[in-house]
């Protein structure tokens, strides 16, 4: 019995051994590959709200740190040109009917919004999934738009009494969308000076 | 010889159908199959994951003994998941975007492991390798069909962005049927995808009857 066990321990540990030495030699192989594509998927993303013309340098290795609202670490992208901030890019959340709805916000120095892009909720196939930008135009319409136009207390949906369309069928997830960009907007105001700053 | 490996070939892609007989692998089934082309890919990855699994498993079939034979499946599958994942990702980067969400369920899949006790753990490497590769396909074959009408009825398309998970050369694959928002919006939510697989058991148990074939019910052990 003793013996039994013994043997039984050593094959698996054996198939251990050698996969996980197949799977460390994969992971050196690729580890490399993977972050050049996750660096070129990133600033794909970045480019659909900050415009290539622009600037002239690269927003992810000229990105900063800083703490938001609630103390959570947040990446601010930079796009600079001539060594001046243009604009900046960072993530914002809202709620939606399924969950956080995650964004990507991107500003001019003026705070003036040069694009809103959702990159990952969990919104209903068919309702509330129309904040995507391939599946209708609704979020391109916060382009150009800025704390003031409309005014503050307009930024919610119709339904709340304010400026934005929600969809027939669905209001929270619009409702959500439209907090997390007003919220964004609210953070560059109050954190301009630190976002500007070239050091 | 031939023979045995048609009976593979059959038993793969019909009889024993890994869905629509054996009724494995059903997390992936409902989750992935809201479009034709999501079901093609994540067939076509498990298909893969399937017959490497299969071959390693037929090779050190006389090595692994019958206590720890579970443990080593396991480690075997998610080992060659987490290989296909990490490749596709560094040299596969724009299949890997459609596909990336869906490798990882590849290990929750129980058919690969139901196929590795049932038959490469018995059979010499070459019918492993084939039956890896065959009961992947039927797997394929059966989450397309589920995704395909799921998606004309949900959506209206039909492999929809096929292009995008098969290269350019495949956009004359991408139909559609409905006008834009005007599907049966349940049928690519959840419950969509119970009904559509259950009927499409029933469809398969019909020919079955019909060909005078016992119907085979939760056949994972059943002689391959």
């Amino acid at each position: 019995m003793k013996n039994g066990s013994l043997k039984h321990a050593t094959i698996l540990g054996v198939f251990c051994l050698g996969f996980g030495l197949v799977l460390a030699v994969t992971d050196r192989l690729t580890v490399g590959a993977i972050k050049e594509r996750a660096m070129e998927d990133r600033l794909a993303s970045l480019a659909q709200v900050i415009p290539a013309a622009i600037h002239d340098n690269n927003p992810v290795t000229d990105a900063i740190a800083m703490k938001d609202g609630q103390g959570e670490e947040l990446t601010i992208y930079r796009a600079m040109k001539a060594g001046r901030v243009t604009g900046v890019a960072y993530e914002v959340h809202g709620i939606g009917y399924g969950g956080p709805i995650k964004l990507m916000l991107g500003l001019d120095p003026e705070g003036h919004i040069l694009g809103v892009r959702v990159t990952a909720h969990k919104e209903t196939p068919g309702l509330g999934d129309k904040v995507e930008e391939k599946k209708s135009g609704w979020i391109l319409k916060f382009t150009g738009l800025f704390l003031g136009n409309p005014p503050a207390d307009q930024w919610k949906v119709k339904k709340d009494g304010g400026y934005f369309d929600q969809f027939s069928g669905a209001t929270i997830t619009p409702r959500g969308v439209v907090g997390a960009v007003r919220g964004g907007l609210e953070f560059f105001a109050a954190n301009k000076a630190k976002m500007m700053e070239v050091k | 010889m031939a023979t045995e490996y048609r009976r593979i070939v059959k038993d793969g892609l019909w009889d024993n159908n890994g869905v629509l007989s054996m009724l494995l692998g059903m997390c992936p089934t409902m989750a992935m199959t809201t479009s034709a082309t999501n079901g093609l890919g994540m067939g076509l990855a498990t298909a893969a994951v399937m017959a490497a699994s299969g071959l390693l498993v037929a090779m050190f079939r006389d090595k692994i003994t019958q206590e720890v034979r579970i443990p080593v499946y396991i480690l075997i599958v998610a080992s060659m998941v987490t290989l296909v994942d990490l490749m596709m990702n560094a040299w596969m980067h724009e299949l890997y975007k459609v596909l990336g969400l869906f490798i990882a369920l590849i290990v929750s899949n129980c058919l690969p492991l139901a196929r590795l006790e049932a038959f490469a753990s018995k059979e010499p490497v070459l019918k492993s390798l084939a039956d890896g590769v065959f009961m992947g396909l039927g797997f394929t074959l059966a989450l397309t069909a589920i995704g395909a009408v799921r998606e004309i009825i949900g959506s209206g398309t039909l492999f929809a962005d096929a292009s995008l998970l098969l290269g350019p050369g495949f956009k004359f694959l991408e139909m559609r049927f409905l006008p834009e928002n005007t599907g049966v919006l349940v049928m690519i939510l959840p419950p969509g995808g119970f009904l559509v697989a259950g009927l499409l058991v029933v469809v398969k148990r019909i020919f079955d009857v019909r060909a005078g074939k016992a119907i085979q019910m939760g056949g994972a052990h059943s002689a391959a």
